[in-house]
């Protein structure tokens, strides 16, 4: 007889499936306030318990508590929500158009507007995001135009990528925003690379990193966290831990690591934890990690812990794979509605006054929308031609390419 | 002008770039102080400091990724994967954003990046440092591929892919490094000072991406073939005495199809060889191109002669190999249809 049994595989489960009560009981949430600041310089060793807690700035009566407070003003903090809520009618209303036929797939941010409206405030013009496609607030928190972005996601004759890319997928240089690949992680390893860049050449900006929960199992994170490591990189590497990738809960690609951010740990980058449902307390986290990149002191890794509380894209219905009612009882809130409730007791927001901003902000959405639609949707009115299928695949059209545009008819 | 091996010739066009443009950095795996295990960086280091001259850690998709990342920023990478053998983890980054990021995003970013990787057979290498990938490049949208015969042209092209504004994929045949190796393995190595194309220029200069070069003309068979098989089937037009007409394709992709044709419809035959596997090889591309436009001009079926569909083996290293023999047959082969 052998002292050892046959061995069995384990196969981690989310806690609840469709049907049962939602249970976040797992989610160990520390009070508001609770975790301290270390000064940027800290050595990476001192605070390795960072990476197991929660930084949160708003406590559940709406007060901005603790050490990561008191960093922005009323102004930026009613811009803050301005911002928010525009992506969040910005959805709406693109998710709506994609129900309608006007573009084939949209991806909305329900629930996770802070994470990229409050990140974009830390950095400076020139600094560079190698975004997911689940941080369009990027975009609109540094006023790009949404009539530019609607008509990239309708695909119009206006689409500033000519039809080439799919909805949602968008590029700004000057918006330091960089082209959306729609493949994962592999945007994470560009993003070492572009701040190695800035270091070479001696320059002042830094850059952005954006991965989600899921494709943090993609090697492509393992070889950026390697080479930001080697080389100290002024970049900040962020995991939007929204719990689900698709229909995979986030304990498929943790495994038996405590946090998403303890993966920093063993390259000896700082690596904290943030509410990323808090608006306050995400630019605090941002602001000190890019504050670390400035001074050279190489990157921070920062996982935003929220919940995606739509679908992970038009072309899936999360009530096959969670409760329905699981949203709900996400113990983090809902971004918006935290930063309302803070402002409102700051004396500067009221109930009528975000009433009015709603109905505002969606008419502000309309319109552009309408201008957008003006210039064609996917199936409606002006579209790219088909010449633009065969340029800019190459600076200059080699012959082939050529042949084939002629083949083609153009 | 200097003589030079192949891996002086790259070398120095690393070099006349670096000093010419700021931008240009090199990196790669045992790169930087080192100067690379094949020593086409040797001294670059100690030259240009090691911020634009560096070791990486092994992580193909982790050197390519963040070379597409500087490119982003306005650099001009040029870095090192050790073995085409190990381009592997990094195909996704070359595939699906090098080759991808001036389309997607109509131009608002580029990837004006180098990938030099050392590739073929003939060092006993065994299966993972002897294989020829160029068809896992031709076949991507995006890519430039390129593979030199000879010193000269290698410093010329790389040059040439360094200056590019899209990314290339230049591959170097290994067993050319040191000398025009002819396929007879057994006869002493020949170096590159005693071979014209091993006289090199000191400074600056470029050959065009996408021409093709005659290296031999002739009359009665177009030999159609890069890389090392190009030293190979000159040697098989020398022994078998066949008037054959060789093209050094130099350029995969972009391709100099006018070249192609010129000779293939003054000659009527045609043989393609590399030293790749076949199925699904580059030469199968060729030979549709030749049909597609030579078809009323051919006189025989076309033949390929490549390696075969196997990993290339190890001990049986030169039966594997398409050497001057096999490469002779074939002309004969081409002039009896």
């Amino acid at each position: 007889m052998d002292e050892f049994s046959r061995l069995s595989l384990h196969i981690p489960e989310p806690a609840v499936r469709p049907g049962d009560q939602p249970d976040f009981s797992n989610v160990k949430i520390p009070k508001a306030g609770s975790v301290p600041r270390p000064e940027v310089d800290v050595e990476p060793e001192a605070i390795r318990d960072l990476a197991y807690s929660i930084i949160r700035v708003l406590n559940r009566e709406g007060e901005a508590v603790g050490p990561w407070a008191g960093l922005l003003s009323d102004d930026e903090l009613l811009t803050g929500l301005r911002h928010m809520m525009l992506l969040r009618a910005f959805d709406a209303r693109m998710l709506m158009a994609q129900r309608q036929g006007k573009t084939s797939f949209y991806m909305q941010h329900l629930g996770e507007e802070a994470v990229s409206c409050a990140f974009r405030k830390a950095l400076r013009k020139g600094d560079m995001n190698f975004p997911t496609y689940r941080q369009a607030g990027l975009l609109i928190a540094d006023d790009y135009p949404m009539v530019e972005m609607m008509n990239q996601i309708f695909s119009n004759e206006s689409d500033p990528c000519h039809g080439r890319q799919l909805p949602v997928m968008y590029t700004s240089k000057e918006h330091g925003f960089f082209t959306i690949s729609g493949n994962l992680a592999t945007q994470y390893v560009q993003a070492v690379g572009w701040a190695m860049a800035s270091a070479i050449k001696n320059d002042t900006r830094i850059a952005a990193g954006w991965i989600g929960d899921g494709s943090t199992a993609e090697s492509d994170f393992h070889s950026a966290l390697v080479f930001a490591s080697t080389y100290k990189a002024p970049v900040i590497l962020n995991i939007v831990n929204n719990q689900w990738a698709i229909s995979t809960f986030q304990g498929i690609a943790r495994g038996g690591s405590g946090t998403f951010a303890a993966r920093g740990l063993g390259f000896g980058i700082p690596a904290l934890r943030v509410d990323g449902n808090d608006y306050l307390a995400v630019y605090a986290v941002a602001r000190w990690a890019a504050e670390r990149a400035r001074r050279n002191l190489g990157p921070t890794l920062i996982e935003y812990v929220t919940y995606r509380v739509g679908a992970h894209s038009t072309s899936d219905d999360p009530s096959a794979y969670r409760p329905k009612t699981e949203s709900e009882a996400w113990p983090l809130g809902d971004p918006v509605l935290r930063l309302k409730k803070h402002l409102i007791l700051r004396g500067v927001w009221s109930e009528e006054r975000h009433a009015q901003a709603e109905a505002e902000i969606m008419d502000e959405v309309i319109q552009a929308q309408k201008e957008a639609e003006r210039h064609g949707t996917l199936h409606a009115g002006g579209r790219p031609s088909v010449r633009d299928i065969f340029e800019g695949v190459y600076a200059e059209m080699p012959p082939h390419i050529r042949r084939q545009r002629q083949k083609a008819g153009y | 002008m200097a003589r030079m091996t192949m891996i002086e010739a790259v070398r120095s066009a690393m070099d006349v770039s670096m000093a010419r443009d700021e931008d240009v950095v090199v990196f790669g795996e045992d790169v930087g102080y080192f100067g690379g295990v094949f020593r086409c960086t040797q001294g670059l280091q100690a030259k240009y400091g090691k911020t634009r001259c560096f070791d990486a850690p092994i992580s193909e998709s982790g050197i390519v990724g963040t070379a597409i990342g500087m490119a982003a920023y306005g650099l001009k990478p040029c870095v090192e994967i050790q073995f085409a053998d190990y381009m592997y983890p990094a195909y996704d980054q070359l595939t699906q954003e090098a080759a991808r990021i001036r389309y997607r995003s109509n131009g608002d970013f580029t990837c004006p990046i180098v990938v030099r990787m050392p590739t073929g057979g003939g060092i006993f290498g065994g299966q993972t440092h002897s294989q020829s990938p160029e068809a896992l490049f031709t076949h991507v949208c995006g890519l430039k591929v390129i593979v030199p015969s000879n010193p000269y042209d290698a410093k010329g092209l790389l040059i040439s892919a360094i200056e590019d504004p899209d990314p290339v994929m230049f591959l170097e045949p290994k067993r050319l490094y040191n000398g025009p190796f002819d396929g007879h393995h057994e006869r002493p190595v020949i170096p590159w000072s005693k071979h014209e194309l091993g006289d090199v220029p000191d400074g600056h200069y470029t050959i065009p991406i996408g021409k093709a070069e005659i290296r031999r003309q002739g009359s009665a068979v177009t030999v159609i073939t890069y890389g090392t098989m190009v030293h190979v089937a000159l040697t098989a037009a020398e022994e078998t005495g066949i008037d054959a007409e060789v093209i050094d394709l130099r350029s995969l992709l972009p391709l100099d199809l006018e070249t192609i044709v010129q000779s293939v419809t003054k000659t009527g035959r045609c043989v393609v060889v590399h030293e790749a596997t076949l199925t699904s090889g580059f030469g199968a591309e060729v030979v549709s191109l030749v049909q597609e436009h030579c078809f009323y001009h051919l006189e025989a079926p076309i033949v390929r002669v490549t390696g075969w569909d196997t990993p290339y083996p190890h001990a049986q290293e030169w039966d594997y190999f398409p050497g001057p023999a096999r490469v002779g047959r074939a002309l004969m082969e081409a002039m009896e249809g």
